[in-house]
């Protein structure tokens, strides 16, 4: 616990939290990082997923590819791409953690477009609307809780690799923990690090817990009583 | 003349340059020269990998029949495990390493249980409450107690969800050992990140990637071999 406590003693410094390439710096760097590459992610995921759902196919390559990405290290592509004629810097990085982001936007997508009743989607042609209206007006709409837990998982997963930056001088807060590794331990670098890493789960915890709340917040109120209904059904009866 | 001049030209890491003809993705000639480090890291890596994930089932198992037998755990359960999937893998390396040994794979070892408990938990548990209520009835009719149902009856049929956990948790563990290199134990992390920072050496950043990739889907697919085996069920009904 004893590092615990220094961590704690290094947060309680306020220049800690002022200096050039401090606390308020590196939050800064971490929150602009994730939230192109969140812009990124969704701008590719999202028309996929939501083309792909419309179809009605592809829903194994969408997993498989889901699957695939999660045996890539994040680190190998964070030392890969700045090779690449992406170029050293803040690009690379972005394109590194949207390719993590991709996945669960995705494939909640694609999920929120079939979970849909065909009924639904029968009536819905029944009454005359062409695909775009379809897409626009039955499809969109009841697929948002889908939409917004699949942006949650990707922002939460964003935020949290994007700390792996660091390995690659990529900015961010995992600077202050490979910072502390700089120092070493016998030299008080211990508490330096546990400060990192207490600022990195409380950031990802606090993007996890608002984004939680908007995910509630846009699901209508008829959608919500089914999604909460869903776990108890799936519990064991006796 | 020199001793020096004769000398063969330098290692390859000294003397790749940044880019061009010289710095090849992927070469041959390293691998051969540098097997023995490549084979230690792979080893290191597959063998770090064994310890997380099977720790991790030894701990996430239990964790979920007590959720499956106790139900007003299983909020709680899934909850915490929820939040320490939640706190970033390097956070929580950082957190670890000061405490239990900036130098000891024990550090990278602790972090990857806790990420591969929530996978665990979770499938295991969705693997348990699928089992249908007419097959509890009928075992509890034929005079099974609460263990030997769990035993003979509800871990058996729970395996599809339990293996499936285990697939991602071992394919996203290898991954993140990777990790480890932030205190020198990342195993192939250690090749991509060496690399990296060895002017940029393009075959060795590359060389651990595919190694890396290549474990898990070999891991992977030797475990979906595995389930196959052990669940001799799901295929017939499938076929």
């Amino acid at each position: 616990m004893n590092y615990f406590r220094e961590g704690f003693i290094w947060l309680n410094d306020p220049l800690n939290w002022t200096n050039p390439g401090g606390l308020l710096d590196r939050l800064e760097e971490h929150l602009v990082i994730s939230l192109w590459a969140v812009l990124l992610g969704c701008a590719i995921g999202w028309p996929l997923g939501i083309w792909l759902g419309h179809r009605g196919r592809g829903g194994g390559a969408v997993i498989t590819f889901a699957n695939l990405t999660l045996a890539i290290p994040t680190l190998a592509l964070l030392t890969i791409l700045p090779l690449t004629p992406l170029g050293f810097g803040k690009p690379p990085v972005v394109v590194a953690l949207a390719v993590f982001a991709v996945p669960p936007l995705l494939a909640n997508a694609y999920t929120g477009l079939r979970q849909i009743d065909p009924e639904t989607r029968d009536a819905a042609k029944g009454m005359g609307l062409s695909g775009g209206q379809l897409l626009r007006q039955v499809e969109l709409p009841l697929s948002v809780p889908y939409l917004a837990a699949g942006l949650r998982t990707a922002a939460v997963q964003v935020v949290a690799t994007a700390a792996l930056a660091a390995f690659v001088n990529g900015g961010g807060l995992g600077e202050i923990i490979a910072a502390g590794f700089g120092i070493g331990m016998s030299n008080g670098g211990g508490g330096q690090i546990v400060a990192g890493g207490i600022a990195v789960a409380l950031l990802a915890l606090l993007v996890e817990a608002l984004l939680a709340g908007v995910q509630r917040l846009v699901t209508p109120q008829a959608l919500r009583g089914r999604q909460r209904r869903r776990p108890t059904a799936a519990a064991p009866a006796g | 003349m020199s001793f020096l001049s004769r000398a063969p030209a330098p290692a390859w890491p000294l003397a790749a340059p940044a880019d061009g003809p010289g710095n090849p993705w992927f070469s041959w000639r390293y691998v051969h020269d540098n097997a023995d480090e490549i084979l230690s890291a792979l080893q290191f890596h597959a063998g770090l990998t064994a310890r997380a994930v099977v720790i991790a089932l030894v701990v996430a198992l239990p964790l979920a029949v007590v959720a499956y037998w106790w139900r007003p755990l299983t909020g709680p359960i899934l909850a915490l495990s929820g939040v320490l999937y939640t706190i970033p893998s390097l956070a929580l390396l950082a957190l670890v390493a000061p405490a239990v040994g900036t130098t000891s794979d024990t550090s990278v070892l602790i972090a990857l249980v806790l990420y591969a408990l929530l996978v665990l938990v979770r499938n295991s548990l969705a693997g348990l409450t699928q089992v249908p209520g007419e097959v509890r009835d009928a075992a509890a009719g034929m005079g099974y107690g609460r263990v030997g149902r769990l035993l003979r009856i509800e871990l058996p049929l729970a395996l599809p969800g339990i293996l499936t956990g285990l697939r991602l948790a071992t394919v996203s563990t290898v991954a993140l050992v990777t990790v480890g290199s932030l205190i020198g134990k990342g195993g192939l992390g250690e090749m991509i990140l060496g690399g990296f920072r060895n002017n940029f050496y393009k075959a060795e950043i590359m060389t651990g990637t595919i190694l890396c990739v290549g474990l898990a889907l070999v891991l992977d697919l030797v475990l979906a071999g595995v389930g196959r085996l052990l669940t001799p069920w799901t295929r017939e009904r499938r076929s």
